[in-house]
């Protein structure tokens, strides 16, 4: 079985800051990671090759330094990396992402078998979509499994795979054929850590580099900005309210004294809670 | 279709940066659209919402609402266009055929994508659900058009184009996007982002019905079942009217007990800060936030939190927002209509106490006499 798996370096968005004065990212020093979302897809690669045998896949597109994402994924414990990176993808929306990864995944189609699984994260930490999954399927037309909470069963004889997938309200579980395109909910594996050799082997080991002529890309116009419908016009601060809380005095007054102070302002403020918190309370 | 390809097409003025170009091919596209998600027999309200939102666009355009209902043949579609008109829309598009019982992609993408070719909207909303992004992404992708996530703020601007507000950089700073040379223009929108709208006096419209071009033997995915949640179980943030909230500052996972007291006694739902779900203090459907739910509740609480962007873009749509923070300087009172500087873990067992003596039928009958 083959299996290709999208993964995406992005900033640890927990460590950028916003500059107070001219409200501009500052991205210095701060340090990338895999999108912590890709690497619950991965370890279901893995997991899924340590049954059925095969080979995974990891591929990136993004500057020459997403290599380091490789790396570790292959310390992980994949067989094989592949890095998408020209200038031609700078500034790709969603639309544009999706175009260049599936014109790579093609690529590897025919260099390294053909996949029968492609694996995404839910979304990226950065973007947030959840779009450039379904997007690759579509371009691919593959069958499109999102939010997948488990892999119940995978037939490779009959070609059927058998899923639980999250929905609004619930689970669906569902039932499909190979190729298909999965992304993966957060939580639903435990992250392995890669052995000390793997780490070691890895460090040494070609990552496939390819620019968009060697992906097969003849159209440059389907990617990066020129590729992009979107256009982003602006980027802002959110705008402080008017004015700051009103602020109850605490000094020297018992809790209860405060306590009581602020139902009332709650309640002058909105009356109508009075009988709602009654009400919801059962009292 | 209406007489929309004979109208004057709009102007862009220039802007710097971006310029509008629309193609011919694209310029009789007319009409916002929202996507009507039913769920096992309900609509979900995050189509109400949107339908509210929807109906300001096509007023500023001064161009029709209309709403899109995919389901099976029966009661359920029919009470969807029901309910799409009561909250607003002029025009509801129908594809109704027994592989649309349940949600599936292909299906679904098939109906919409061929709606959109035939009919032409300038403007499509989804609610970013899990079943609206599944779907949006492979219908814009299909449409080669752009498609905005998780939209904040939506307004149309003075050449008529469409701006989609949304939190970028893992929220820190807001962006408005556009899609200035493709029709239509997508836009996703999570739930209780936008304020539930009036139900229309004598609501009236009316309906365009397709045929879903897809026979079920050409779908390849088949649904073997639905689990459905426990709902008792299932922290219902989302549409809650109260909410006591507990971030870092409450210091260890048993005070959050003290959180979830004061929620008992008032009758609300309990909720935190993200840290507390990366500690396992709390299960994940009880974030508040960015990344979690957003909230629209008539009184909010938040007791031990910062206030961050994260967070406050998922609570800014309560109508009443109290603030308890030991630090006066906290973000969080920035946005917060009342502030008590104080020890949470203190004084919400005094909150609560005073809140259950307000409350008890005594006091009541007290206050009523
Ligand atoms: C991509 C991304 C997504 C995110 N999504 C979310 C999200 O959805 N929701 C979310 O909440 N956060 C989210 N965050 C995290 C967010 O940036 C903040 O880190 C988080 O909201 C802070 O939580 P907190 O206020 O509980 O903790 P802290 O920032 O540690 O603040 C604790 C507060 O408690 C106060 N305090 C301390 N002791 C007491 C006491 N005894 N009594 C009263 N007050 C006290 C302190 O003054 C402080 O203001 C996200 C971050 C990123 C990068």
């Amino acid at each position: 079985m083959h299996i290709v798996i999208c993964i995406k370096q992005v900033p640890d968005s927990a460590q950028i800051r916003v500059h107070p004065v001219t409200n501009t990212i500052m991205r210095q020093g701060v340090p990338t990671i895999i999108n912590p979302y890709d690497l619950f897809a991965l370890e279901e690669a893995l997991k899924l090759r340590d049954v059925h045998g095969g080979e995974v896949t990891v591929l990136t597109m993004g500057p020459p330094m997403a290599e380091d994402s490789l790396r570790k994924a292959l310390g992980y414990g994949a067989d094989r990396a592949v890095l998408l990176t020209d200038r031609y993808f700078a500034g790709s929306d969603t639309l544009a992402t999706s175009f260049a990864l599936s014109q790579a995944i093609a690529k590897i189609g025919e260099t390294f078998g053909r996949p029968d699984i492609v694996f995404t994260g839910k979304q990226t930490i950065d973007g947030d979509t959840a779009q450039v999954g379904p997007g690759i399927a579509k371009r691919l037309d593959l069958s499109q499994l999102t939010y997948v909470a488990k892999i119940a069963s995978i037939d490779l004889d009959t070609r059927e795979i058998e899923v639980a997938r999250r929905a609004e309200g619930g689970t669906q579980l569902l039932k499909s054929r190979l190729p298909c395109l999965i992304t993966m909910l957060e939580d639903t594996n435990e992250i392995r850590r890669g052995s000390l050799q793997q780490a070691l082997c890895a460090a040494r080991r070609q990552v496939v580099k390819w620019t968009a002529a060697d992906a097969g890309i003849d159209d440059l116009t389907r990617c990066g900005l020129r590729g992009s419908p979107t256009v982003v016009k602006r980027v802002f601060a959110p705008t402080a309210r008017a004015e700051r809380a009103a602020q109850i005095d605490t000094a020297e007054r018992g809790l209860q004294d405060i306590a009581d102070e602020l139902i009332a302002d709650i309640l002058t403020r909105r009356p109508a809670l009075e009988h709602e918190l009654a009400f919801n309370s059962g009292t | 279709m209406s007489t929309a390809s004979q109208t004057t097409p709009r102007i862009a003025p220039g802007r710097a940066g971006v310029k509008k170009e629309l193609p011919d091919h694209f310029k009789d596209y007319r009409h916002v659209w929202v996507f009507l998600e039913l769920e096992r027999g309900n609509v979900h309200p995050v189509s109400f919402e949107l339908l509210g939102e929807g109906r300001k666009l096509a007023d500023k355009l001064e161009v029709q609402l209309a709403g899109v209902v995919l389901g099976p043949p029966g009661e359920m579609v029919e009470d969807a266009v029901a309910e799409a008109f009561a909250y607003g829309a002029d025009l509801v598009y129908i594809v109704d055929a027994p592989p649309l019982a349940d949600y599936r992609n292909e299906p679904f993408a098939k109906a919409l994508t061929d709606l959109v070719n035939t009919h032409k909207p300038e403007i499509l909303l989804l609610g970013a659900t899990t079943l609206g992004r599944d779907l949006a992404g492979s219908v814009a992708t299909t449409l080669q058009t752009g498609l905005t996530a998780d939209c904040t703020e939506l307004d149309v601007d003075s050449d008529g184009s469409l701006a989609a507000t949304r939190p970028t950089f893992g929220g820190s700073l807001l962006c408005t996007i556009y899609t200035l040379n493709y029709r239509p223009q997508m836009a996703t929108v999570r739930p209780r982002v936008m304020p539930m709208p009036q139900r229309v006096d004598k609501p009236v419209g009316r309906v365009m019905r397709h045929k879903l071009s897809l026979v079920e033997d050409d779908i390849v995915t088949k649904v073997l079942g639905f689990l459905p949640d426990n709902q008792s179980a299932m922290a219902n943030l989302a549409y809650a009217d109260v909410v006591v909230a507990g971030g870092l500052g409450l210091g260890a996972a048993e005070n959050l007990q003290l959180v979830k007291n004061l929620a008992r006694a008032i009758g609300a739902e309990h909720g935190c800060s993200r840290p507390l779900v990366q500690k396992g203090w709390m299960p994940a459907d009880r974030q508040i936030g960015q990344t979690g739910k957003t909230i629209r509740p008539k009184l909010y609480i938040a007791a031990g939190i910062s206030g961050a962007i994260q967070h406050r873009v998922g609570v800014e749509g309560a109508d009443l927002i109290v603030a308890i923070n030991t630090d006066p300087n906290a973000p969080i009172f920035e946005f917060a209509h009342l502030g008590i500087v104080t020890d949470a873990i203190r004084f919400l067992p005094a909150l609560t106490e005073a809140f259950t003596r307000r409350l008890s039928p005594h006091s009541r009958d007290k206050l009523a006499s």
